[in-house]
């Protein structure tokens, strides 16, 4: 690892400076109050901020939200642009699973109607949407001809099989499916590990969240949302499952090779990359928009399954329910995008790793039941506490690439979160709390335990205060379900 | 001297292993993987794959091969113990591991690890032993 000595100065309560020196090619700018920087200084996450600053065509400064944390390569809330001709693209400023990322579901039910039914809610989920180790749907089969089809067509490719309505389209980030996405690029074994694994949770962090408004911090913005206090909202977290982690995996090693090839040297392996426009750089993000695609489809899924769980479990008719997506973002992606730099516009590449895209109102790309408030944000929190729901602002589309944290991030480490819950039962704990969980591991819970994550209203208050993200509305958990 | 450590890291799963041979290390660097993965005591060796890679050199190839058992798991659901590591050069690797298919009753999962990262990647040699850390994606 590179050297770890750096300097760090105060630009206001919530921004720190990381001047360029030496190899860096750009400033680093972390977002974080200072009890924050506190706690972010103790591991090498800013490290990670210097060494992305290194990558050739590096546009402004290397940049850190809030909810970062040490990752590999890129740290984790890390977000970078690169100059479409000088600049690079980086499978490690992605990360393993390509489009992970949260979708939003509002209703039409209250608090009071499913509060004495969460059992029945929980336990329907939990066996309608598959996750752990080889569990999937007995009822989906997929030719290699089909996956690919759900790798160029995503979202719309789950809808067309009578996964939900084109009118949840309008409410994904890229309406459910990036462009460019070429099959042909994607390995026999991601194709392999994606074709079981289509329509599945996953483990680790990614869960189906019940839940309902808890707090509305801005009315008028809430209800363009379509959200009002004690209405019972639905979070889904998941990506792209082993596809996308075998695309990631196939292509460090296509990286390694170029980055040799293009001499560009490297702080750290991990961040291997090539030009946007070489035939590696070309290829990984075509390879890469099928990933996502495949994410966007997966969520798509999740999002009929919960439906019928609903319907079953509540006996309600889906038209009383009305289960629709408020928003779907990615928190893992490389995206072109086009933002001012130096009073120029500029198309640039921008990487978001564990980062969450907030455009701001009237901007081309926010949908347009929001053009008036701004591209929706959603921010998970962990399962004891609370998420959040944002929009984004004009000050992210300049100062951030039109960027905002995703999370809570993490503060301790797994094995740390094992040692400090020894003999304690997580899902009573939680249970006594109103919150009902099922998971398919119960190492699973102990990890994920609500202290080994930052709280997430700290760093929803960073975002807000610093103006990268305002916030809309607080949910609170009633039943969770994790792999 | 144990086959390997866990080493604190914030969000993924880090592990220091070690080895007296590079092939020993290499096998229990596979060892610690699955032992992250599952508890190993209720699995027994009944199917058996023959690996066989390269890699541009020793610290990639351990990536590569932490990576191939990884994919076999993921596809197969073979949750693997036993690594015998039949011939190796610099760049190269043939083996022959076994594990059993996982069982729902049978097996207890304890992460889901999604990858095998480069970061902070490192072999070493030092005192007569082979030192190695590799980062996990969970």
């Amino acid at each position: 690892m590179a050297d770890d000595k750096y300097k760090i100065q105060k630009i206001d309560d919530y921004r720190w400076r990381i001047p360029r020196e030496g190899k860096m090619r750009v400033d680093g700018i972390v977002y974080a109050d200072k009890h924050m920087l506190e706690e972010i200084q103790k591991d090498e996450s800013l490290q990670q901020v210097i060494n992305v600053s290194y990558l050739p065509g590096i546009v402004s400064h290397s940049l850190a939200m809030p909810d970062i944390h040490w990752g590999y390569g890129f740290p984790i809330g890390g977000v970078a642009a690169f100059d479409m001709d000088e600049g690079v693209v980086s499978p490690g400023g992605v990360g393993y699973d390509i489009n992970c990322g949260v979708r939003l579901l509002r209703t039409g039910l209250y608090r009071v109607e499913i509060s004495g039914k969460l059992e029945s809610v929980v336990n329907t989920l939990f066996a309608n949407i598959p996750s752990g180790v080889g569990s999937h749907r007995k009822d989906l089969k997929l030719t290699q001809q089909e996956e690919k089809n759900v790798l160029k067509n995503g979202a719309r490719w789950a809808v067309s099989q009578g996964y939900g309505t084109k009118d949840d389209l309008e409410h994904i980030e890229e309406k459910g499916c990036i462009p460019g996405a070429d099959p042909e690029l994607i390995s026999d074994r991601a194709l392999e590990r994606g074709r079981a694994q289509l329509g599945t949770l996953g483990s680790g962090n990614h869960f189906v969240e019940v839940g309902y408004v808890s707090e509305v911090y801005n009315e008028e913005i809430a209800r363009a949302l379509g959200l009002e206090k004690d209405g019972i909202t639905i979070v889904v977290h998941t990506g792209s499952r082993g596809l996308g982690y075998q695309v990631c995996d196939d292509f460090l090693r296509v990286m390694i090779d170029a980055s040799r090839k293009y001499n560009i040297e490297l702080p750290d392996r991990q961040l291997c990359c090539a030009p946007i426009n070489s035939y590696e750089g070309r290829n990984y993000l075509a390879a890469m928009a099928c990933a996502a695609n495949y994410a966007f489809a997966n969520r798509q899924m999740i999002t009929h399954w919960v439906r019928e769980s609903f319907e079953r479990a509540l006996h309600v008719d889906p038209k009383e329910s009305r289960i629709s997506p408020v928003y779907d973002v990615c928190h893992n992606i490389a995206k072109f995008e086009d933002h001012i730099v130096d009073g120029q516009k500029k198309r640039l590449c921008v990487h978001r790793k564990g980062a969450t895209r907030a455009f701001p109102p009237n901007h081309p790309d926010t949908p347009d039941a929001y053009k008036s408030v701004g591209q929706p944000v959603l921010i998970p929190g962990d399962m004891g506490r609370c998420s959040y729901v944002l929009v984004g602002t004009e000050k992210a589309y300049s100062d951030t690439f039109g960027s905002t944290c995703h999370g809570a991030g993490r503060v301790m480490s797994r094995g740390q979160a094992t040692r400090v819950t020894k003999g304690r039962n997580i899902a009573e704990e939680l249970k006594s709390q109103g919150i009902l969980v099922r998971a398919d591991s119960r190492a699973t819970l102990v990890e994920e335990v609500p202290e080994a994550y930052k709280d997430v209203t700290e760093v929803v208050d960073v975002v807000d205060h610093a103006g990268i993200g305002k916030k809309v509305v607080q949910l609170k958990p009633m039943c969770v379900i994790k792999g | 001297m144990p086959k390997y450590i866990l080493i604190d890291h914030t969000a993924d799963i880090g592990i220091d292993v070690f080895g007296t041979t590079i092939e020993e290390l290499f096998t229990n660097a596979a060892f610690a993987l699955f032992d992250i993965i599952a508890d190993l005591s209720t699995v027994e060796c009944k199917a058996e794959y023959q690996v066989k890679i390269s890699g541009v050199d020793r610290e990639q190839l351990l990536v590569i091969w932490l990576s191939e058992l990884l994919y076999l798991h993921d596809v197969k659901y073979v949750l693997f113990k036993d690594f015998r590591i039949t011939d190796m050069k610099e760049n190269q690797l043939t083996a022959s591991v076994s594990g059993e298919v996982f069982d729902d009753n049978k097996h207890v999962i304890k992460t889901e690890i999604k990858a095998v990262t480069y970061h902070g990647l490192s072999i070493v040699q030092e005192n007569h032993r082979w030192k190695a850390r590799v980062i996990f994606d969970l």
